[in-house]
C-alpha cells in the first residue's frame, strides 16, 4: 500500500489530523470530542505516517519516546488532580480560572489539564504500540 | 497549641527533606555534607526534647485531617513511649549520619545511601509517634521498604540480595498480619486510634476476637523484631554497611516489634495468652540469639545475635506483666540502645581502619585505636552489665522483677541469668578482645579512627555512664513516663547505683562469674557450639530458601496447568465462559426477553445502515483470507458508528470510528507479522465450534440487551447530569463531563493501565523482536543494516 500517491498526501494528512485532534480535545467540555478521542485522531495520525514514510521519520519527528509522553501524560493528570491540595478541597475537584487575554475572556481549568493529560496517554501508548509492531521489519 | 502541632509536623517531615536533598548535596560537598545533613534529625531531636516537660504530664495527641470522608487522619500521640523512641531515633540518627560520612567516604554511591537511610529515619519516626492504625501500618510498611533498600545496598552481591529479600519477605508478611490484626482490633472496639483504644480498658481483652487479634499481632511484631524462628533475618541483615546495622539494632527497625507490643500493652496485656506467649518467644529467643552469637568469629554477626537476644529479653520482660518487669524492659531497651549503637560502630571502625572483622585475625589494637578501644571499652561495660554503666541499672532491674514474681519467674530468671552471661562475655569479646593480647598483622595497618568515625560510639558510650551518674534526673524525664505510658499507670522508677542487697545482687554476681568464665573458655564454646549447630542441621536460614525454592516450584506447577501457552485454548474458554454468564440466568430464571415487533417506522437510511452492517458481518464468514475478513470487520463497525450518530450519541459514535480505524490498522500490522497463512486453515468441525460459541456469546449479548430495554428507564442518573453538569463542572457536553470531572479519579485509573499496557506491550514486542535480532546476527546470510532502531 506503500504508493506514490499515499506517500505524498500522508504528511498534510497527518498534520491535518494532528491538529483536527488537538480541536477535538479543547471542543470536549462543551461539544462532543474530549481528550480520549482527540488521542485516537493523533494516534492514528501518526500511524498513517509510519506506515507512509517509515517508523524512523516519526520518532524524530515527535522527539521523545512515546511511551514518555504517555508517562508525561499520566503526571499532569495526577498534577491536576493534586492541585486541589493547595486550596484544601478534596482530590480532583474542577479548578477553574478566568484570565483575559487581549480583552477575551478564556476560561481555564484543571480540568482541561486532566483532559490534555488523558490525551497525551492515549497518543503515547497507541503510538508506541503501532511504532513498536511497524518497526520489526527484521525477517 | 497550633503552633506545637505545626512544629510535630515539620519535625516528622524533615527526615523525608533530608532523603530529597542528600543525593544534591553530597554531589557538592562530598563527605562534609554529613556534617550539614545531621542537622536535619538534630533538630527534630530538638523538638522531642522540648516536648519531654510536657509529655511528663499527659500524653499529647495532634495531627490534621488526611482524609475525613474516609475517616483516616494522619495523627500522632505523643506520650513517654514515643517521644523516647522518638528521641533515639533522631539522636542516635544524626550520629549515624555523621559516622556514615567518615565511613563511607568517597564511596560512589554516598548520596543515595543519605537518601535511603533517611528515608528509614522518617519512617521509624512516623511509626513511633503514629496515632491512627492506617498511618501505623503504613509507616511500619515503609521501613520494611527502607531496610530492603538499604540492606541491598550493595545490590552487585547475591548474599546481599537475598538478605534484603529475606527481610522484606519476612517483615513484610508480618507487616500484613499485623494489617488484619489492626483492621479487627477496628472493628471490634470501634477505635481508630491508638489514644482511643488505650482508654477503652478491658473492652478488646473481653472480645471473642481477642486470641485472634492477639496473634496476629504478634505475627507482625515477633517477625519484625526478629523473634525465635523469625530471627534469621536479622543476622543476615549484616550484608548492609556498618551504619545501616548500627541504625538498625540500637534505635530503630529491630525494636519496632518491642514498640508495638509496649504500645499495646495498656489494651491487650494482662491476658493469660499474652503472660504466656511474650515470656515463651521471649525467652527462647534470648537463650538461642546468645548462644549463636557464641558461635560466631564475626564481630558484627556476634552483634546482631546478642541484638536477638536482647530482643528476646525485652519481649520476655514485656509480657511479664508486672510494673516492675515493664520499668526493666524500658530501662534495658534505653541502656540497650546506648551500648548497641556504640559497639556497632566501633565494629565498623574496626573493619575500615583493619580491613577485617574476624576476631581470631583481631588483637593489640589498644596502641593503634586508643580512642575507639576506650569507647569500647565503656560501652562494652554497659552491655556486660557492670557498674558504673546504664547497663548495670537495666540488669539490676530485671533480677529485682523477676526474682520477686510468680513461681514462672525461677524458669524465666534462669533463662536471663544464662542469657545475660553469654551477653556479658559477646561484650568483651567485642569490646576487649580485639584491643587486649599480641599485636597481630592485619590486612591494613590500622591508623586511629578520624573525628567522624568516633563521634557516635564516644558519645553514646559516655551517655551510658552519664545516664546512669544522674539516673534521677534520667528517670524523672524518661524513663517514668516511658514506663507510665506502657503500664498504663503511673510508674516511678527509682533504681540507681547503690548496691541492691539481696536477691538480685546475688543474680548479678552470680551472671558476672559464669560470663567471665563463659569469655574465658570462649574458644572452647564456640568449638562446641558450632558442633552443635552441625548436629542439628538445617535452622530455619535454609528453611527459608526451601520455601521460595518450594513456592517457586508450586507457581511452576500452577502456571503449567492454568497458562499452556496456546492462545486458542485461552480464547476458547473466555468466550465459554462469556457464553455461559450470559445466557445460563436468563434462561435457568425464565428471564427471557419478548421478542420486540419489528419497527414499522424505520427509515430508509436506518434500514440501509443495518444491511451494511449485515453485510460486513457476512463478508467475515465468507471471506477468503483474514485481510479481507479484518477490513470487512471495520464496515461492521463503521456501521455501528453510523447507527450511533443517527441516534443522537455523537461522542460515542466519533470514539467509536476512531476505535474502529486504529484496531483494522493494528490488526493488519500484526497479521502481516505472525507469518500466519493468508488463508484460514481450520478443520470443519473446529470452525463449527468456534462458530457456535461465537453465536452463543452474540446471542447472549442481544437477548440481555433486549431484556434491559424492557424495564423502564431510570432517568434519575440522566436528570441529575444534564442539571448539574453545566452549574457546577461547567461543562456543556455531559458525557466529557463526566469522564473528566464527576468521576475524574475512575478516568485516572484508566489512563494508568493505558499507559501500563502500552508499557508491557511494547515490553512484550521488544522480547521477540530481540530474539529475533540475535538469530538474525548469528545467521551469515542476514543483511547488515537490520533495520531496526535502538530506541
Amino acid at each position: 500500500m506503500n504508493t506514490l500517491i499515499f506517500r505524498t498526501v500522508a504528511p498534510g494528512l497527518t498534520a491535518l489530523m494532528l491538529l483536527f485532534s488537538v480541536f477535538v480535545l479543547l471542543r470536549g467540555h462543551n461539544e462532543p470530542g474530549g481528550g480520549f478521542i482527540g488521542g485516537l485522531i493523533a494516534a492514528s495520525a501518526l500511524a498513517i505516517f509510519a506506515i507512509a514514510r517509515g517508523v524512523g521519520s516519526v520518532r524524530r519527528a515527535i522527539v521523545f519516546h512515546p511511551l514518555a509522553i504517555a508517562g508525561a501524560g499520566l503526571l499532569m493528570a495526577c498534577c491536576a488532580g493534586l492541585l486541589s491540595l493547595f486550596l484544601a478541597v478534596p482530590f480532583m475537584t474542577g479548578l477553574w480560572i478566568y484570565p483575559s487575554l487581549f480583552g477575551v475572556e478564556v476560561p481555564l481549568s484543571s480540568v482541561m489539564l486532566f483532559d490534555i493529560g488523558v490525551y497525551l496517554v492515549v497518543v503515547g501508548s497507541l503510538t508506541s504500540i503501532a511504532l513498536a509492531l511497524e518497526e520489526r521489519e527484521v525477517e | 497549641m497550633a503552633d506545637a502541632t505545626a512544629l510535630t509536623f515539620a519535625a516528622l517531615c524533615l527526615p523525608f527533606l533530608g532523603a530529597v536533598v542528600a543525593p544534591f548535596l553530597v554531589r557538592m560537598l562530598g563527605a562534609r555534607a554529613a556534617w550539614l545533613l545531621a542537622l536535619l534529625p538534630l533538630l527534630a531531636f530538638a523538638h522531642f526534647l522540648g516536648q519531654l516537660p510536657a509529655v511528663a504530664v499527659g500524653p499529647i495527641t495532634g495531627g490534621y485531617d488526611w482524609a475525613p470522608s474516609l475517616g483516616l487522619r494522619f495523627s500522632w500521640l505523643l506520650d513517654g513511649l514515643s517521644v523516647t523512641f522518638a528521641l533515639l531515633i533522631t539522636g542516635i540518627g544524626a550520629l549515624i549520619v555523621i559516622y556514615a560520612g567518615g565511613y563511607l567516604e568517597g564511596h560512589a554511591d554516598q548520596g543515595r545511601f543519605f537518601s535511603f537511610i533517611f528515608l528509614f529515619m522518617g519512617a521509624m519516626l512516623g511509626l513511633v509517634v503514629s496515632d491512627n492504625f492506617l498511618m501505623l501500618f503504613v509507616f511500619w510498611e515503609l521501613t520494611s521498604i527502607a531496610s530492603f533498600l538499604l540492606i541491598g545496598f550493595d545490590h552487585r552481591r547475591a548474599a546481599a540480595r537475598r538478605a534484603a529479600l529475606q527481610a522484606l519477605v519476612v517483615t513484610g508478611g508480618g507487616g500484613l498480619a499485623l494489617l488484619a490484626g489492626l483492621l479487627l482490633v477496628s472493628s471490634a472496639t470501634g477505635a481508630a486510634e491508638l489514644s482511643q483504644l488505650l482508654q477503652s480498658g478491658d473492652i478488646l481483652r473481653d472480645n471473642p476476637y481477642y486470641l485472634p487479634v492477639l496473634l496476629l499481632v504478634l505475627g507482625g511484631a515477633f517477625t519484625k523484631s526478629a523473634q525465635f524462628p523469625f530471627h534469621v533475618w536479622l543476622p543476615n541483615a549484616m550484608e548492609a554497611p556498618t551504619p545501616v546495622s548500627a541504625y538498625l539494632h540500637s534505635a530503630t527497625m529491630v525494636k519496632a516489634g518491642v514498640y508495638l507490643l509496649m504500645r499495646l500493652n495498656p489494651a491487650m496485656g494482662g491476658t493469660v495468652a499474652w503472660e504466656v506467649l511474650l515470656p515463651l518467644f521471649g525467652g527462647v529467643t534470648l537463650v538461642v540469639g546468645a548462644l549463636l552469637a557464641v558461635a560466631q568469629t564475626d564481630l558484627k554477626l556476634q552483634l546482631a545475635y546478642t541484638t536477638v537476644a536482647s530482643l528476646g529479653l525485652l519481649v520476655m520482660m514485656v509480657g511479664f506483666g508486672t510494673s516492675h518487669a515493664i520499668e526493666a524492659a524500658v530501662v534495658y531497651l534505653v541502656a540497650h540502645s546506648l551500648f548497641k549503637g556504640a559497639l556497632f560502630m566501633v565494629a565498623g571502625i574496626i573493619d575500615h581502619e583493619t580491613g577485617t572483622r574476624d576476631v581470631t585475625r583481631l588483637g593489640g589494637l589498644r596502641h593503634a585505636l586508643p580512642a575507639t578501644f576506650a569507647a569500647a571499652l565503656v560501652a562494652a561495660i554497659s552491655m556486660g552489665g557492670l557498674p558504673p554503666a546504664f547497663g548495670f541499672l537495666a540488669k539490676e532491674q530485671i533480677y529485682d522483677a523477676l526474682a520477686t514474681a510468680s513461681p514462672w519467674a525461677v524458669v524465666a530468671t534462669s533463662m536471663a541469668v544464662l542469657g545475660n552471661a553469654l551477653m556479658f562475655a559477646i561484650a568483651f569479646a567485642v569490646g576487649l578482645k580485639p584491643f587486649w593480647g599480641k599485636t597481630k598483622g592485619t590486612p591494613k595497618q590500622p591508623h586511629e579512627a578520624p573525628i567522624s568515625l568516633l563521634a557516635g560510639p564516644a558519645a553514646l558510650a559516655a551517655l551510658g555512664v552519664l545516664a546512669a551518674l544522674f539516673a534521677g534526673h534520667v528517670h524523672q524525664w524518661v524513663s517514668s513516663p516511658m514506663a507510665s505510658a506502657v503500664s498504663g499507670s503511673t510508674v516511678e522508677v527509682g533504681i540507681s547505683l547503690a548496691p541492691h542487697i539481696g536477691l538480685p545482687l546475688l543474680l548479678s554476681l552470680l551472671t558476672i562469674a559464669l560470663g567471665a568464665a563463659f569469655y574465658w573458655q570462649l574458644d572452647r564454646l564456640r568449638a562446641g557450639m558450632a558442633l552443635c549447630l552441625r548436629w542439628l542441621g538445617t535452622g530455619p536460614d535454609r528453611g527459608f530458601d526451601h520455601a521460595i525454592t518450594g513456592l517457586i516450584r508450586l507457581s511452576a506447577a500452577v502456571t503449567r496447568i492454568l497458562q499452556p501457552g496456546r492462545l486458542e485454548i485461552y480464547i476458547t474458554c473466555t468466550f465459554l465462559c462469556v457464553a455461559a454468564i450470559l445466557l445460563l440466568p436468563l434462561w435457568i430464571y425464565g428471564e427471557l426477553p419478548v421478542m420486540p415487533a419489528f419497527p414499522s417506522h424505520l427509515q430508509l437510511h436506518e434500514a440501509g445502515v443495518l444491511l451494511l452492517a449485515l453485510a460486513g458481518i457476512l463478508a467475515v464468514v465468507v471471506a477468503r483470507d483474514r485481510l479481507t475478513a479484518i477490513v470487512s470487520l471495520g464496515i461492521q463497525g463503521f456501521s455501528v458508528a453510523i447507527l450511533f450518530l443517527l441516534f443522537g450519541a455523537p461522542d460515542l459514535a466519533f470514539t467509536q470510528l476512531m476505535v474502529e480505524t486504529l484496531a483494522v490498522v493494528i490488526l493488519a500490522m500484526v497479521m502481516t507479522r505472525l507469518r500466519l497463512s493468508p488463508r484460514d486453515r481450520r478443520s470443519f468441525g473446529q470452525m463449527l465450534l468456534d462458530g457456535s460459541i461465537a453465536i452463543a456469546c452474540g446471542c447472549g449479548f442481544a437477548l440481555l440487551l433486549m431484556k434491559a430495554t424492557e424495564r423502564p428507564l431510570d432517568m434519575a442518573l440522566s436528570d441529575f447530569f444534564n442539571t448539574y453538569s453545566k452549574a457546577i463542572a461547567h461543562g456543556a457536553n455531559v458525557v466529557n463531563v463526566i469522564i473528566v470531572d464527576f468521576r475524574g479519579t475512575d478516568t485516572l485509573g484508566e489512563i494508568a493501565v493505558v499507559a501500563m499496557t502500552g508499557l508491557a506491550i511494547l515490553a512484550l514486542i521488544r522480547v521477540r523482536a530481540h530474539t529475533e535480532r540475535k538469530l538474525a546476527e548469528n545467521d551469515p546470510n542476514a543483511p547488515e543494516d537490520l533495520g531496526v532502531e535502538r530506541p
